[in-house]
Parts: C-alpha cells; sequence; structure tokens
C-alpha cells in the first residue's frame, strides 16, 4: 500500500469503488458547504469554475458572432464593449487563476505529499466562499450597470466612463483574497506537510509547479488588491491619483496593473506546465527526463516573471532603456519555458507512448506552448511590437498561451485524474473525437488572428472593413469547432460520472503519488501514512535501478 | 479550560498534523507569509509616493511642514511603546504569568485607542483647513502643483494604516478575551505570537510612514 512500484504489478480483475469514499462518507448539501475537506473543495471549485468557463465561453461566441461581418451583426458597439469585458474578466479571474490550483491543486496537493489535507483546511474553505463572493458581486456588476474597460481598467478611461465599476472592482479586490490565502496555504502545505521520506527532490513536478505559482500569488496578488481598488476610489473619491488634470499620471496604473498582471499570466500557466509534467511521464511510461530542470525552471519563471511587466508598455511612453530592459527580461522566460519543453519531448523519446485522449491534448499543448512561446519572443521585441500593439496579433498570441496551453493542460487534467476524483472512466473514443475537434478547432480560430493583427486589423472594435472579412469568417468557424468539442465532453463526462465503467484504483498504472490510495480516495486520504522510498514518476520496472539523470 | 494561574492548557492538535511543533511552525510560517502580502499591499502607496515625490519636489516639500509634527511624533513613540509591550505580554505568557500578558495586553489595546484618537484630531485638522486629496483640496498656504497628490497620497496610506490599527487592536481584544478566560499558557501561546507579530507590522509601517510624510 505505501510504496507505488507495488501498485504497478497487477489490476484486480473487476475493479470496485470503495464502499466508503470521500464523496459519500457525508452526505447531504449541507455536509458539502460545511466541509473542510480538500477533496470536496477542490470538486466544488471545479463545479464553479466550468459554470465560468461555460459563462466565458459564450461571451466568446458572441464576440466571434460579433465579428462574422464587417458591419454591425448582432449587437451595437456598447454592448460589444461590455461583452469583451465580460468575456476577459470571467475567463481571467473566475476561470483560468483558480482553474488549475483551485480545483486540482486542492485536490491532488495533499495526495501527493502523503498527507491527510491541506495545512489550514478551514482557511481554504474561506479561500472557496470568498470566490464565490467575489464572483457574484463581478457578475453581478456587470450585468447590472456594466463594464466596459476591458478587463485591463486602464485609466483614465476606467475612472471618466459613466458606467458603474465598483462592484466589479470589488470583486476582483475579494478574488484577489482567495487567491492569496490559496497560496498561502499551498506554500505551507508543502512546508510541512510532507510524508516520511519525501525530500524535496521527490515531489512531484504538479507540486513543484504548484508550489511556484502559490509564490508569485501570494506576492503580486496584493498589489492589483490595492490597485483595483485605488481605482474604485478615484472613481467615487476623485482623489486625482491618476488624473492627469490633476497632476496624476496614468502610465502609474499601468505599471501598478501589470506588476500583478503579468505574473498572473504564470500564475495560469505553470500549473499548466505541472500537468503536462505529470501526464507526459505517464503516457510515455518513462521516467521524466531532466526532473531538477523542469523543477527550477518553474521557480525561474516565477522570479523572471516579476521582472517582465514593462513589456505591456512599449507604447505608453517609457525610456528606451527601460523597453530594452523589459524586452530582455521577457525573453528569459522563452529560455526557462524552452528548457521546459526539450525535457518534455526527451521524455517522449523512446517512451512506450499510451496514444489515449490526453496524450492528444499533450501534443497540442506542446505545439501551441511553442508557437505561442515564439510569438511572444516577437512581441517583446521593442520594433517589433510597436506594429503589433492592440493588434489581433497580440490577441492571437496570448491565447496560444492562455487556451492553447492553459485549457488544454485543464482538459490533460480533467482526463487524467477524471477516475481519480469519482472513480469512473469516460469514453475513450468520444474523448478522441472531441480532442481532435478541439485541437484543430483552436487552431483555425486563432492562427487567423495573427494574420489579421498583422493585416493591421486592432482589437476591440465590432465593425472593421471588408478586407478583413474572410479570415474572420474562419475565425469563428473555428471557434464553431471549439464550442462543439467542448459540448461533446460536457456530455460525455456527465455521462461518465453517472454510467461510466468503473476505472479502478490505477486506471493509468502510473506511479504519482496521488495514485497510492483508492480511486476515489477515503476521507482522510491515506488508511495509513504512506513512507515514500522511490523518486517520483519512477517508470521502472520493481526491482531495476533507478536511473538518475544527471545534467 | 483551567483558568487557574498554574494551569497549563494544551493547544489543539488538528487531525492532518503528526505534532503540535510540525502545527505550530506551519501556522508561524502562514502568519510570515500574510505579513509579506500585507507589505506588498502598502509596496504600492509607497510607490505613489515616491513617483508624485519625484514628479512635485517642491509641493511635497511644502506641504510636508504643515503635518502637525507633535501629533506625529506622538503617535510613533505610542506605537513603538505598544510594540514593546505587546512583545513583553508575549513573553509574559510563555513564562506562565497570565495576569501580566493580559495587564500587558490591555496596555497595547490602550495605546492603540490613543493612536486612533490622535490621528483622528490630525484628520480633523485637515479637513478644517481643506488639506484633501484630489479634487477636495483647498489649502490656501500650499499651492505649489502636485500638492492634492501629497494629501492624496497621505489620506490614503495613513487611511490604509488606521484599517490596520483597528484590526490589529481587535485582533489583540480577541486574544485578551481568551487569556483572561485562561485559554493560554507557557505550553500554549502560539496566538500571542501571532497577534503580536500583527501588531508589529502595524508598527513597522508607520515607522516607514512617519518619516516620509512628516520629516522629509
Amino acid at each position: 500500500m505505501s510504496q507505488p512500484s507495488q501498485l504497478s504489478t497487477e489490476h484486480p480483475d473487476k475493479p470496485v469503488i470503495p464502499a466508503v469514499n470521500y464523496l459519500n462518507a457525508d452526505r447531504g448539501v449541507w455536509s458539502w458547504l460545511t466541509t473542510i475537506d480538500h477533496k470536496r473543495i477542490g470538486v466544488m471549485y471545479l463545479v464553479s469554475v466550468l459554470i465560468a468557463f461555460l459563462l466565458g465561453g459564450i461571451f466568446a461566441m458572441a464576440l466571434r458572432l460579433e465579428l462574422l461581418t464587417p458591419g454591425p451583426t448582432i449587437m451595437g458597439a456598447n454592448t460589444y464593449n461590455r461583452m469583451f469585458t465580460l468575456h476577459g474578466v470571467v475567463m481571467i479571474f473566475l476561470f483560468m487563476i483558480p482553474a488549475i490550483p483551485g480545483v486540482f491543486g486542492n485536490f491532488l496537493l495533499p495526495l501527493m505529499l502523503g498527507a491527510k489535507d491541506v495545512a489550514f483546511p478551514r482557511l481554504n474553505l474561506l479561500s472557496l466562499y470568498l470566490y464565490w463572493t467575489g464572483a457574484t458581486l463581478a457578475l453581478s456588476g456587470m450585468i447590472m450597470g456594466g463594464t466596459d474597460t476591458g478587463w485591463t481598467f486602464y485609466a483614465p478611461y476606467s475612472t471618466t466612463t459613466p458606467m458603474t465599476l465598483f462592484p466589479v472592482l470589488l470583486g476582483v479586490f475579494i478574488l484577489g483574497f482567495s487567491s492569496i490565502l490559496t497560496g498561502l496555504n499551498f506554500i505551507v502545505t508543502v512546508h510541512t506537510l510532507r510524508a516520511p521520506g519525501m525530500g524535496w527532490m521527490r515531489l512531484q513536478l504538479f507540486v513543484w509547479a504548484i508550489y511556484a505559482t502559490s509564490i508569485i500569488q501570494v506576492l503580486a496578488t496584493p498589489v492589483i488588491g490595492l490597485t483595483v481598488m485605488l481605482i474604485g476610489i478615484e472613481k467615487v473619491g476623485h482623489f486625482g491619483l491618476f488624473d492627469p488634470s490633476r497632476g496624476g499620471d496614468p502610465v502609474l496604473f499601468q505599471h501598478m496593473f501589470w506588476f500583478y498582471s503579468h505574473p498572473a499570466v504564470y500564475i495560469m500557466v505553470l500549473p499548466s506546465m505541472g500537468v503536462i509534467s505529470e501526464a507526459i511521464a505517464a503516457f510515455a511510461r518513462k521516467n521524466i527526463f531532466g526532473y531538477k530542470m523542469i523543477a527550477y525552471s518553474s521557480l525561474g519563471i516565477a522570479f523572471v516573471g516579476f521582472f517582465a511587466w514593462g513589456h505591456h508598455m512599449f507604447v505608453s511612453g517609457q525610456s528606451s532603456l527601460d523597453n530594452g530592459a523589459f524586452a530582455a527580461i521577457s525573453m528569459l522566460v522563452g529560455v526557462f519555458t524552452a528548457i521546459k519543453v526539450f525535457n518534455w519531448v526527451a521524455t517522449l523519446y523512446r517512451g512506450s507512448i499510451a496514444v489515449k485522449t490526453p496524450l492528444v491534448y499533450i501534443c497540442g499543448f506542446l505545439f501551441f506552448v511553442v508557437f505561442g512561446g515564439m510569438t511572444g519572443i516577437a512581441v517583446a521585441t521593442v520594433s517589433l511590437d510597436v506594429h503589433w500593439h492592440d493588434t489581433y496579433f497580440v490577441i492571437a498570441h496570448f491565447h496560444f498561451i492562455m487556451v492553447g496551453a492553459v485549457i488544454m493542460a485543464f482538459l490533460i487534467a480533467l482526463h487524467y485524474w477524471f477516475p481519480k476524483m469519482f472513480g469512473r472512466m469516460y469514453h475513450e473514443g468520444w474523448g478522441m473525437v472531441a480532442a481532435s475537434l478541439i485541437v484543430l478547432g483552436f487552431n483555425a480560430t486563432f492562427i487567423p488572428q495573427f494574420l489579421l493583427g498583422n493585416a493591421g486589423m486592432p482589437r476591440r472594435y465590432y465593425i472593421y472593413p471588408e478586407r478583413y472579412q474572410a479570415l474572420n469568417v474562419a475565425s469563428t468557424a473555428g471557434a464553431s469547432l471549439l464550442a462543439f468539442g467542448f459540448l461533446i465532453i460536457l456530455i460525455y463526462l456527465i455521462y461518465a460520472l453517472v454510467r461510466g465503467p468503473i476505472a479502478g484504483d490505477n486506471p493509468w498504472d502510473s506511479r504519482g503519488y496521488e495514485w497510492m490510495t483508492t480511486s476515489p480516495p477515503p476521507k482522510h486520504n491515506f488508511d495509513v501514512t504512506p513512507v515514500i522510498t522511490q523518486d517520483s514518476h519512477s517508470y521502472q520496472e520493481p526491482g531495476e535501478e533507478v536511473e538518475h539523470v544527471v545534467i | 479550560m483551567s483558568s487557574s494561574e498554574g494551569g497549563l492548557t494544551k493547544p489543539h492538535l488538528a487531525h492532518h498534523f503528526e505534532t503540535i511543533e510540525k502545527q505550530d511552525y506551519a501556522v508561524r510560517l502562514g502568519m510570515w507569509l500574510f505579513l509579506g502580502t500585507e507589505v506588498l499591499l502598502f509596496a504600492g502607496l509607497f510607490l505613489g509616493y515616491t513617483v508624485y515625490r519625484h514628479f512635485y519636489y517642491e509641493a511635497f516639500h511644502q506641504a510636508s511642514r504643515h503635518l502637525a509634527l507633535w501629533a506625529g511624533t506622538t503617535n510613533t513613540i505610542v506605537l513603538i511603546t505598544s510594540s514593546l509591550s505587546v512583545a513583553l505580554a508575549y513573553h509574559a505568557i510563555k513564562q506562565n504569568k497570565k495576569k501580566q500578558c493580559a495587564a500587558l495586553l490591555i496596555f497595547t489595546i490602550l495605546c492603540a485607542f490613543v493612536f486612533l484618537g490622535i490621528k483622528a484630531f490630525e484628520y480633523r485638522e485637515k479637513f478644517l483647513e481643506g488639506a484633501l486629496p484630489g479634487a477636495h483640496y483647498h489649502f490656501a498656504e500650499v499651492t505649489a502643483p502636485g500638492a492634492n497628490l501629497y494629501y492624496t497620497i497621505y489620506f490614503l496610506s495613513t487611511g490604509l494604516h488606521a484599517i490596520h490599527v483597528i484590526v490589529g487592536m481587535s485582533i489583540l481584544i480577541w486574544i485578551l478575551a481568551r487569556v483572561l478566560k485562561g485559554e493560554f499558557s507557557a505550553t500554549n501561546y502560539v496566538p500571542v505570537e501571532l497577534g503580536g507579530l500583527y501588531w508589529h507590522l502595524v508598527d513597522l509601517v508607520w515607522i516607514f510612514l512617519f518619516p516620509l510624510l512628516y520629516l522629509i
């Protein structure tokens, strides 16, 4: 029970779901709402972020429909402005930031550490409630008052727009608190609740990624909290802090905003990279290549990410020296990302690859992260950015990272750990169909946007000259494919939840520590505290010597 | 819970920790991280101060002469004294001197009230003078451009600090209540330590605000 190597030896003939597990140990809605079990909190996050994703997706489809024709199609300019703000705020603050840490971090971190729970279980529940409060405030504020500033809230427009902004800003502030408390909780958990025998160099790479993410969450989020409150105070009280007519400086707002919001990109991307490291070893059936390099590069990205924010402001009147420095630092992110990509590809090399649904997404992820990363280097180049700034090129670039990397990783995590969470298996055939549709649809949506941006189409306009129409139609068609793919996933996962075949404790024969316990796990995770005697991601046959990769 | 002076109480060990020592380490680490986030929360305002001081040096210089130096100095002394008393309260409970701990906590909380009182008096002065943030500024004595921004920063940073004083004070009152109920002792004192740490942070922020706003 305590050693991962023993699990892989055989499958029981007929897998069963443990009679008592975390899902049915306590019953009733109230037992869920008052639970301090990290697994249940993870499941509640899952439901919440999926609802947010659905909403954000609907708004995105509305945007793409509007852009189908050059003139007004289904909405006017003001509705369009509100729609892209809704899309941005919901996708970033309600979906992507909490998605992987909130759902899978909560569910898996203690399991991967061999712990019974996170360090502060009640604080963890508070994070979820803060998320719900912030989400409700932000959404109701946007739907009733309407916000048309985009998710960036740039001053001085945000402080002068006639629309009510305060509930949305307060919502974002509270969501930030939720994010800080989750990060703080995870850092302390990794420091204090590792099972006996679990040294830092035996942590799973997902844990390293979540740890690095948590550092960013704890250090960067307070700044956005203060910044959105300053915008709120400015709007209500006219304190003049970002108002040029009173001597204030709007560019200061941009600095403070991006000081958080650029590292926030890594709050979204780093956990995805952790997911890939886990899944790629499991589906290549091979020890992860370059464990230490992958682990340290997560910390490297977290560190460098703090000093790259200025590349959002190349055309905001920064000095050439600042521009050059920020450009150079931004490119370092590419170095750390490339280290990871090389190690993942090297892990696949000569592995016994199992072509399953998650692997299709992994291949998609590798392509998207390289393509998105390369275009990131391109837009971090000052001279090129001046041309592409605020065009669809930038939109396509960050969607390659945020949809291409983060959502692919979210789907990998959802498929790879679905049996862990619920003890049942989804339909592999439909999984493959949906995965192919999504990878295809994604390319069809965003590659045309690169071309549009390069041809000069600016972002955030609801009408455009006719010469851009063909590519916009292609992009909207791609978005429909994407939406169709997500719909298929929704249907077969709900079906699997109720009727899916019972998966067994470790259907992937994975060596991750989280599979050492039953699927779904019992209420307190482990009947006996596990003792770790092997490195993580160790796919040797039992008895074979562990191969250490020295770099 | 025993309430006698000598009673050694035991802290509650949560189910997921093996030992009290590990649990104590975890809550201390959590508190230090939280204090880190607090520092970064204030960092944005310090950044604003730096930028606008650079832009409007003359206005910032003149406006800082118009703060009540005696009030700021008294408040600094009050806060530093309260930091000492909260540290002594922690020292007392570690030696199981519960009454002494309670007395020192009461003294600390009184200091907090004095601080807020003096601050309220200062705010009142500024309101009467019209030395107010941004659009509301109509203070006749400092007319250099950017003076309104000095008072924006002044009110935002001291206001945020005052909120922290109130929060810290509430935490100390809650801890005092538990000390009086006899919940803490030489073997169970971590919450007193954490409350004290938070109070030190409140003090520390003021130590930076005072010279920046009043002295230079």
